[in-house]
């Protein structure tokens, strides 16, 4: 057995970080909540730093008895959980402000989610796989019901609670019976004996079906969607953009490891499962949408019609399908983030944020810069070709119409028109609804400004530039798990 | 004589006692908290027989990670619903209603 406590420097950075973080705070007083948000950020800052320079081999080995792998699979997952955590981070910072509720524990429970997605992506074992999704599950309870005084908020963490354990509970019932009818825990073992059964035995079908059924829960695809737009809605906002970017990402690739590297040899089986997730999510993220009047119920389905999208990329299979889901991942988490940014910074004149879409008609004359960063996040997200949401939407119908699934890439094409209207009804209500007269308040957030600045930049047509470089990462992280 | 498949339809039938309970106690959180402790329990049973089944302990070292985990969630749970109980008075399901989805 080989301890190679180098390959998870990052993990180790942010483990040993937060607790010194938790005792300084604790000496600090009222700055302590400074103190931990900029640290837990420096944290995140200098573990996507030290992925960066590393550059470890593509394949990076098998680490701690193949408990763990650090391949260049789990480095561009890590850097995009990395990175979007310490921007909502930093968002809630400035979004509580001086509330009471926002105490020094903030980050540090982001900052635990984050470890607990970073040993997701990276883990080749059924033990290290829940040990991860747990620390990420049970911080993010916490999270979700972080506004003590606002019921909505406490709602959506025991909703998030309890749908969560039944989540977890159906994955873990599905991962034993997995262990118990091929003997080991490890990925590749799982897949080798999936490799030698020639018909599949009830036992492993009911494995795999439980499995699936855990992990579309985490990554909100229909039908294990339901506790989605509850706890987006209920959850303070900058949790919200943190529950639909980084854990959404950890969430994902963590299926594409399961399916391809425990379950690869099974494909025919759970090509199914996952055509049908995708397709239910893209239609009724589509549909539901239609009659939201909360800006964050909305983009909660708009985030399972996205997840949708990312899985016609797994149904695909392969490295091509794999490739197409990572790259689209990536696009997504900035146009979620952005997203999200944008709607923490609308408030009313009292302060208080501003979450109906109907009252933000008019914003288009009120704030112009927030309307057009806004609309352009929504065209995106909606796929309207001349923005960079547009191509991950192509390669991932390119990748199933190469796998032979063309029916799948029609209807996921037409699904993307059904679902462009509700983006366009945001943009109308910006931009041509009469304005309610009601006063509006301004924050000052520069930082945020420039995120939304540079998350803009990145999904307009130049974004088109940076094709090159996500494309070949992508490519490479998906070339790991072959 | 008591072999693997008994442990195995004992799991099975706690598990869905478990989801059951979930689904169809309308009065108490209390009671569904208990039900996610049942599913994780039941899972434990599939872990240990499977584990002295094949005589492989990796099943076992699993089982005590279950545990684990099941009293941290618990405490969590439990947290998150007395947060709960102090905003509107009550444990009961039907109150958990302020949003629609």
């Amino acid at each position: 057995m080989t301890y190679n406590f180098a390959a998870i420097l990052p993990e180790l950075i942010l483990i040993f970080g937060e607790p010194v973080l938790m005792l300084t705070a604790s000496t600090m007083g009222s700055r302590a909540t400074k103190i931990t948000t900029w640290g837990t950020v420096a944290l995140l800052v200098a573990a996507s730093a030290v992925l960066l320079l590393t550059g470890e081999p593509s394949t990076g080995g098998v680490l701690f008895g193949g408990l763990l792998v650090a391949d260049s699979f789990a480095t561009f997952g890590k850097l995009l959980i990395f990175g979007s955590a310490a921007v909502t981070i930093i968002a809630a910072h400035r979004w509580f402000g001086h509330k009471d509720e926002h105490g020094p524990e903030y980050p540090v429970l982001v900052l635990l989610a984050t470890v607990g997605m970073a040993v997701m992506v990276s883990s080749t074992s059924l033990v290290t796989l829940y040990v991860g999704l747990e620390l990420n599950s049970l911080a993010a309870y916490v999270l979700a019901s972080y506004r003590r005084t606002d019921a909505r908020s406490a709602e959506a963490g025991l909703k998030y609670f309890v749908l969560g354990g039944l989540a977890s509970g159906i994955l873990l019932y599905g991962m034993s019976l997995l262990y118990g009818f091929t003997g080991t825990t490890q990925f590749t073992g799982i897949a080798a004996a999936f490799g030698r059964a020639e018909t599949m035995s009830l036992g492993l079908l009911f494995g795999l079906v439980f499995t699936f059924a855990g992990l579309a829960f985490k990554v909100s695809a229909v039908p294990f969607h339901m506790w989605t737009p509850d706890v987006y809605e209920g959850a303070p906002t900058p949790v919200t953009a943190f529950f639909a970017s980084a854990p959404k990402v950890a969430a994902m690739l963590l299926t594409v490891r399961v399916a391809i590297e425990a379950l690869g040899p099974a494909i025919d089986a759970w090509r199914q499962i996952v055509v049908f997730a995708a397709l239910a999510s893209i239609l009724l993220g589509a549909v539901a949408a239609w009659g939201q009047t909360n800006l964050k119920r909305l983009l909660a389905y708009s985030s399972i019609n996205n997840v949708g999208f990312a899985l016609i990329g797994l149904a695909a299979g392969g490295a091509a399908g794999v490739s197409s889901v990572l790259f689209y991942m990536a696009v997504y988490v900035v146009m979620t983030v952005g997203a999200f940014l944008v709607v923490l910074q609308l408030v009313d004149d009292k302060g208080e944020p501003v979450e109906e879409i109907e009252r933000i008609s008019g914003l288009s004359r009120r704030r112009p810069g927030l309307a057009a960063a806004l609309a352009v996040f929504m065209f995106s997200l909606a796929g309207i070709p001349p923005l960079f949401g547009f191509w991950p939407k192509l390669l991932v119908f390119n990748a199933a119409v190469d796998a032979g699934l063309i029916w799948l890439a029609v209807v996921g094409i037409l699904g993307t028109v059904v679902g462009a209207f509700y983006y366009l009804k945001i943009i109308k209500v910006m931009y041509f609804d009469d304005e309610h007269g009601e006063p509006v308040g301004t924050v000052r957030a520069p930082l945020e400004m420039a995120f939304i600045l540079i998350a803009a930049l990145f999904v307009s047509p130049l974004g088109y530039l940076l094709i090159g470089p996500i494309g070949e990462a992508a490519n490479t992280a998906a070339a790991a798990l072959f | 004589m008591i072999g693997l498949s008994h442990y195995l339809a004992v799991a099975a039938i706690l598990f869905t006692i478990g989801v059951l309970g979930i689904f169809l106690n309308r009065r108490n959180i209390i009671l569904m908290l208990m039900a996610i402790e049942l599913i994780l329990l039941s899972v434990n049973i599939n872990l240990v027989a499977f584990s002295a089944y094949l005589g492989d302990l990796v099943g076992q070292v699993f089982a005590m990670f279950v545990l684990t985990v099941a009293a941290a969630e618990a405490a969590i749970g439990l947290a998150i619903l007395v947060i709960f109980f102090r905003r509107s008075g009550s444990i009961a399901v039907d109150d958990v209603n302020r949003m629609h989805g």
